[in-house]
């Protein structure tokens, strides 16, 4: 007997256990009403629809490709969403070697981002130049733009990739919504020489 | 009677003498210098002369000699006789101190954006090129990356351990 999906699944499929559901935030419920933070609302509903622009340079933007393909499927986390404008996108994914002639370009590009927008560092290069120790290449983009977290590799695999996502999910879900407000934050952004 | 790297020496030594010097053959390429002033009539006579006819610049890049005093730098020209199929590469050399040469890009245009890029890494001053400037590197650099005085790693590194990068001084 051929082991198609319906030999080892009942037929009838139950809804409840195929799609996949974000968990409620804590909070008190009863008849007709729930009541949570809403910063914790507020990150539910970021953290699962992330849209990330892909900065792919070189090797990671390979990885990142399988990453987004179907067998790694990105769109799990709700990141399905590419898009190549910086203006719509909340997560700027900075994959491969980026030279010091390409720096300012990053920088532009996280500038032209809106609030809230994270940025995650794929691989070596991104992270610190890696390799290429050298007078062209720029070490580490934490030198022009805020790095919020670093995937380390070379290149790193997609599982790597979608731990580094995750981890930004973490980030988004537990921000608080007053941070891009504070003065920490407005330091932060100074010391970059953004705004 | 196809060309051979015998019957281009013997042209080039009837039309300049003594002026070409430093005939080499390496690998069957003929390689060839000429004092840096003569640099055009040499291109100009390979490119006209019926018999030679090197009209395609293949590559033009410099090399660092720091050892060399007043000869540091060499500006290569790699040429190509597309007729029958040869190839040759012709040296200038240049004093550090003043690597002014004439520029090729009116023979050659692809002499163009060469040139620039080895203006960009060795500091080579083409006269008369009409747009030198930096093309690969950063507008802010200001320094020739490829002369050997200049270390290879970035210099901004303070986080990695100098003995175990090999920058700055030696292993002990």
């Amino acid at each position: 007997m051929r082991p198609v999906r319906f030999n080892i699944h009942p037929k009838e499929a139950k809804l409840e256990t195929a799609v996949s559901m974000a968990e409620a935030p804590n909070g008190y419920s009863g008849e007709g009403f729930f009541t949570a933070k809403l910063s914790d609302v507020v990150g539910l509903a970021r953290k699962n629809s992330l849209w990330p622009l892909p900065f792919a340079t070189s090797c990671c933007g390979i990885e990142f490709m399988a990453t987004a393909a179907a067998h790694y499927d990105l769109a799990r986390f709700g990141a399905e969403r590419m898009a190549f404008t910086p203006r719509q996108c909340d997560l700027m994914m900075v994959m491969g070697t980026i030279s010091k002639k390409m720096a300012p370009v990053v920088k532009q590009v996280y500038m032209q981002m809106a609030e809230p927008r994270w940025v995650i560092a794929v691989g070596a290069c991104a992270s610190s130049g890696g390799i290429f120790d050298t007078y062209s290449v720029l070490q580490g983009i934490d030198q022009v733009v805020p790095v919020d977290v670093y995937v380390p590799g070379c290149p790193p695999r997609p599982e790597a990739i979608l731990d580094g996502f995750m981890r930004i999910q973490d980030l988004v879900a537990n921000e608080s919504i007053r941070r891009r407000n504070s003065e920490q934050y407005k330091a932060l952004m100074e010391s970059y020489g953004i705004e | 009677m196809s060309l051979t790297n015998d019957r281009i020496k013997e042209r080039l030594i009837e039309k300049f003498g003594a002026s070409v010097s430093g005939f080499e053959e390496l690998y069957g390429l003929l390689s060839f210098e000429a004092p840096k002033e003569m640099n055009l009539k040499v291109l100009q006579f390979l490119f006209d002369d019926d018999e030679l006819k090197f009209r395609f610049l293949t590559d033009l890049c410099a090399v660092n000699y720091p050892d060399d005093k007043g000869r540091e730098l060499a500006v290569v020209y790699h040429l190509h006789n597309l007729v029958d199929n040869i190839r040759l590469r012709f040296k200038v050399f240049t004093d550090i101190e003043q690597p002014d040469v004439f520029t090729a890009s009116k023979l050659f245009s692809s002499a163009n954006w060469m040139e620039r890029e080895t203006y960009d890494f060795f500091g080579v001053n083409f006269i008369g090129h009409p747009n030198l400037k930096r093309i690969l590197n950063v507008d802010e650099m200001d320094y020739f990356p490829l002369r050997k005085e200049y270390p290879l790693e970035d210099q901004t590194r303070i986080d990695k351990d100098d003995a175990m990068f090999g920058r700055g001084g030696t292993i002990v």
